[in-house]
C-alpha cells in the first residue's frame, strides 16, 4: 500500500540527508532495515502510536539545534570503577575511553567490525529490531539500524568485574548522532551496562539485547543535563529461560525524549523489570513506550514508571503487557504514576493489557496526583521547611522506581542526582 | 508559656464555628489536661496551634513565650518549640523513619542557629531514646509509620518528641488505640520529658491516661469553650459521672 503523500515526502526528505554505510556483513541488514523504513514511512502526528508525542523534531531532516550546557558538576557514575567507552556527538573518543579489554566480556566497536565479512553480531543486528516491528511499527529504530555508523558490540561470556559504561558527550549544537549497540549474554553470564550523557542535539540509540538461558543483564541509564536535546531510544530484548533483564532509566530535563522498550520473554521462568524515573520542569516532554510480550511459562515482568512534572511539563506512558495463549502462570505488573507539582503539567497515559492465557496474574495501575497535603503538614509540623518536605515526598514518590536498581551504590548516586535537581529547581 | 486568649476558630470549608472563645494559659513545668465530649473542639484546638491547614482563626490570639504562633508556618511553630503528638500519625511511604527524624532534628537546630548534629551523635541518641520506648532497629529503618500498629505509631510520636525536645508539647488523644502496656510505655516516655522548662497540654477522653501522666490542671472543653477548670479531681469526677452533670451545672 502506498504511503500517504505527506508521509512519503517527509520520509524521503529525511533519507536524503543520510548515507548507508556499505560493505561487510552489515550491509544486507542495513538495506533490509531501509526497506522497512520505506515501507511504513517515518512517524508523524497522525500515527496512533504517536498520539501523545509529536515526532516532528525526531523526523525532520536536520536536527533542531541544542545549546551545550557548560557545567562543572561531575557526571553521574563518575565515582564508579567501570570500563569507559566515550562517544562525543556520536564519534568514538579513543583518548577518553578505556582499553576495551575486560575479563568475561568482549567489547568491540560496530564501526570496526561492520565491514568484516562475518561476525557473530550478524545474527542479532537488526534481527531483534525487526522482530519488534510487530504488531506496532517502529520506523525510527529501523532508520537507526540502516544508518548508525557506530556503537558497541558486547558479548558477555562471564561475570566482568566492572560495569561497561557508555558515556555520551555533547559538544556541537547541531550534532545528530545515531548509535546502535548489540549485546549478547551467554548462559550463566552476568554484566551491567551503564549509559549516560546527553549524546547530541538529537540522539537516536538502539540497543538489541539477547540474553541466553540463565544469563543476567543489568542496564542503568541516565539521561540528563542539556535541556534542549531531543532523543529517541529503543531497547529490543529477547530473554531465554531463567534469564533476567533489569533496565532502569532516570531522565532529568530534556525538550523531547521518547524511550521505547520492546521486551520478549521467550524462555520459561524469565524475569524482566523495566523502570524509569523522570523529572521535568517547563519545556519537557518525556515519553515511555513499553511493550512486553510473554511467550513462555511462568515468566515475571514489571514496568514501574514514575514522573514528576511541573511548569507545563508533559509525561507520556504507553505500556503494554501482551500475554500469548501458552504463556501460563505469567506474573505481570505495571504501574505508571505522575506527581504533578502544579496545575499546568500534563500526564498522558495508555496502560494496556492483552491476555490470551487463562492462568495468569497481571495487575496494572495508573495514577496522577499532587503532593499529599497530610504528609506535607506532618513533616512541616516536625520543623521540616516546606521546600525540603516537598523534596522528601517527591523522592519518596520516585523511590518505587529507583528501588528497581539492584546495586545500592548506583541507586544512591541516582537519588543524589534527583535530589540535587529538586533543590536547584525549588 | 502558652497563652491562648479568646480564640475563635471556624472550619474554613464549612463555615462552621468550632472554637468559640477559648482562654487557656499553660505555665512552664505544668501539665494541663483537656477533657470533653466528642465534637467539643479538643482536636481542633491542637491542630490550630500546630498550624494544620483548613482552619480559620476568626478572633483571638495564641502565643508561645510571647511569639504569635498563628502568624507562623507549621515548621516555624515547631522551631519555636511547639510539638503536637498526633491522634492519627500519617503514614509516609518512601521516607525512612531515621531520615525523617534526622532531617527534622537538624532543620530545627538550623532554624535556631545551632550546628547540625553529626550522624554519629544522632545515631547514638536516637538509639538510646528508641530503646526506652521499645522501638527496635527495624522500626527506625522502615518508612515513617508505614505498617506500624496503633501502639507503634504512638510510640514513634513520643520518640519524635524526645528527639526534638520541644518547649511545649501537645498530646492529642495519645492514649487512643493503646493497650495497657503501651499506655504505660508512652506515659513513661512523656513523664521522662517532664521538667520545669517544659509545658504539656494533654488532650484525652479518659481519666486513665491521667493516672499515668499526672496533670496539674484539668479543663473541660464543651461546645468550643472551656466550661470548667480544676485540679486532678475534676478528671475523676468525669470518670465517675460523665460530662452531663458538669455541663448541666454550667449551663
Amino acid at each position: 500500500m502506498a504511503l500517504p503523500e505527506i508521509k512519503q515526502t517527509a520520509t524521503e526528505a529525511r533519507l536524503a540527508t543520510l548515507s548507508l554505510p556499505e560493505g561487510g556483513w552489515s550491509e544486507p541488514a542495513r538495506r533490509a532495515a531501509l526497506a522497512r523504513v520505506q515501507r511504513v514511512g517515518l512517524p508523524d502526528r497522525r500515527d496512533e502510536y504517536w498520539k501523545f508525542t509529536r515526532p516532528d523534531a525526531l523526523v525532520q531532516p536536520v536536527a533542531p539545534q541544542a545549546a551545550v550546557l557548560k557545567s562543572d558538576e561531575s557526571m553521574v557514575f563518575d565515582s564508579f570503577e567501570r570500563l569507559k567507552i566515550v562517544f562525543v556527538d556520536g564519534v568514538f573518543d579513543p583518548q577518553a575511553s578505556d582499553d576495551l579489554s575486560l575479563e568475561g566480556v568482549s567489547v568491540e566497536r560496530l564501526a570496526k567490525i561492520a565491514e568484516q565479512d562475518i561476525h557473530w553480531a550478524r545474527d542479532l543486528y537488526g534481527t531483534l529490531e525487526e522482530r519488534g516491528q510487530e504488531p506496532v511499527a517502529r520506523p525510527l529504530a529501523a532508520l537507526n539500524t540502516a544508518f548508525a555508523r557506530d556503537g558497541v558490540v558486547i558479548h558477555v561470556t562471564g561475570k566482568p568485574s566492572r560495569p561497561i559504561s557508555l558515556i555520551y558527550r555533547h559538544e556541537a549544537e547541531d550534532s545528530d548522532p545515531m548509535l546502535h549497540h548489540v549485546v549478547r549474554v551467554d548462559p550463566g553470564a552476568e554484566a551491567t551496562i551503564l549509559e549516560n550523557g546527553p549524546a547530541g542535539a538529537r540522539f537516536s540509540a538502539v540497543m538489541e539485547i539477547d540474553v541466553a538461558d540463565t544469563g543476567t543483564l543489568h542496564h542503568i541509564r541516565a539521561q540528563g543535563r542539556d535541556h534542549e536535546r531531543s532523543a529517541v531510544t529503543h531497547i529490543f530484548a529477547r530473554l531465554g529461560a531463567e534469564s533476567t533483564f533489569k533496565s532502569f532509566t532516570v531522565t532529568v530535563n530534556g525538550h523531547l525524549t521518547r524511550n521505547e522498550a520492546v521486551i520478549e520473554l521467550t524462555g520459561d521462568d524469565a524475569v524482566a523489570h523495566i523502570a524509569g524515573a523522570c523529572v521535568g520542569d517547563g519545556d519537557f516532554h518525556h515519553d515511555d513506550t513499553i511493550f512486553v510480550t510473554h511467550d513462555a511459562l511462568n515468566c515475571e515482568s514489571r514496568q514501574v514508571f514514575k514522573k514528576v512534572l511541573r511548569n507545563g511539563a508533559v509525561g507520556v506512558f504507553q505500556g503494554k503487557i501482551l500475554v500469548k495463549p501458552d504463556a501460563q502462570k505469567t506474573d505481570g505488573y505495571q504501574i505508571s504514576q505522575a506527581l504533578m507539582l502544579d496545575d499546568d503539567s500534563q500526564f498522558l497515559a495508555k496502560p494496556e493489557l492483552e491476555i490470551h492465557a487463562d492462568d495468569v496474574a497481571c495487575s496494572h495501575g495508573c495514577t496522577s496526583g499532587a503532593i499529599d497535603e497530610r504528609a506535607l503538614y506532618y513533616l512541616r509540623s516536625r520543623g521540616i521547611p516546606k521546600a525540603r518536605a516537598t523534596d522528601l515526598l517527591t523522592l519518596a514518590f520516585l523511590a518505587e522506581a529507583v528501588e528497581e536498581i539492584e546495586d545500592p551504590a548506583l541507586a544512591d548516586d541516582i537519588v543524589a542526582r534527583l535530589e540535587s535537581w529538586l533543590i536547584r529547581r525549588r | 508559656m502558652l497563652e491562648i486568649k479568646n480564640l475563635h476558630v471556624e472550619l474554613a470549608e464549612e463555615d462552621k464555628a468550632i472554637l468559640k472563645g477559648v482562654n487557656l494559659t499553660v505555665e512552664a513545668g505544668k501539665v494541663h489536661a483537656i477533657m470533653g465530649p466528642n465534637g467539643s473542639g479538643k482536636s481542633t484546638l491542637a491542630y490550630v496551634l500546630s498550624g494544620r491547614p483548613g482552619y480559620e482563626v476568626m478572633e483571638g490570639t495564641a502565643t508561645l513565650d510571647g511569639t504569635d504562633l498563628l502568624a507562623l508556618e507549621p515548621e516555624e511553630r515547631a522551631a519555636a518549640g511547639l510539638f503536637q503528638a498526633f491522634q492519627y500519625p500519617v503514614e509516609i511511604p518512601g521516607v525512612g523513619n531515621m531520615t525523617f527524624l534526622r532531617t527534622a532534628v537538624n532543620a530545627q537546630r538550623k532554624a535556631r542557629g545551632q550546628d547540625e548534629m553529626s550522624a554519629a551523635d544522632f545515631l547514638k541518641e536516637v538509639r538510646a531514646k528508641a530503646k526506652e520506648l521499645k522501638i527496635d532497629a527495624d522500626m527506625l529503618k522502615r518508612p515513617v509509620n508505614v505498617g506500624f500498629s496503633g501502639g507503634e505509631k504512638k510510640r514513634n510520636e513520643i520518640l519524635q518528641m524526645a528527639m526534638l525536645e520541644p518547649r511545649m508539647c501537645i498530646l492529642d488523644e495519645t492514649d487512643s488505640g493503646l493497650d495497657v502496656d503501651a499506655m504505660k510505655l508512652v506515659s513513661d516516655g512523656v513523664n521522662a520529658l517532664r521538667d520545669e522548662g517544659r509545658g504539656f497540654l494533654v488532650i484525652t477522653h479518659y481519666q486513665r491516661l491521667l493516672d499515668h501522666i499526672k496533670p496539674d490542671v484539668v479543663h473541660i472543653l464543651a461546645d468550643g469553650r472551656i466550661v470548667k477548670s480544676g485540679g486532678p479531681e475534676l478528671a475523676l469526677e468525669v470518670e465517675h459521672n460523665g460530662y452531663a452533670d458538669i455541663l448541666a451545672e454550667v449551663a
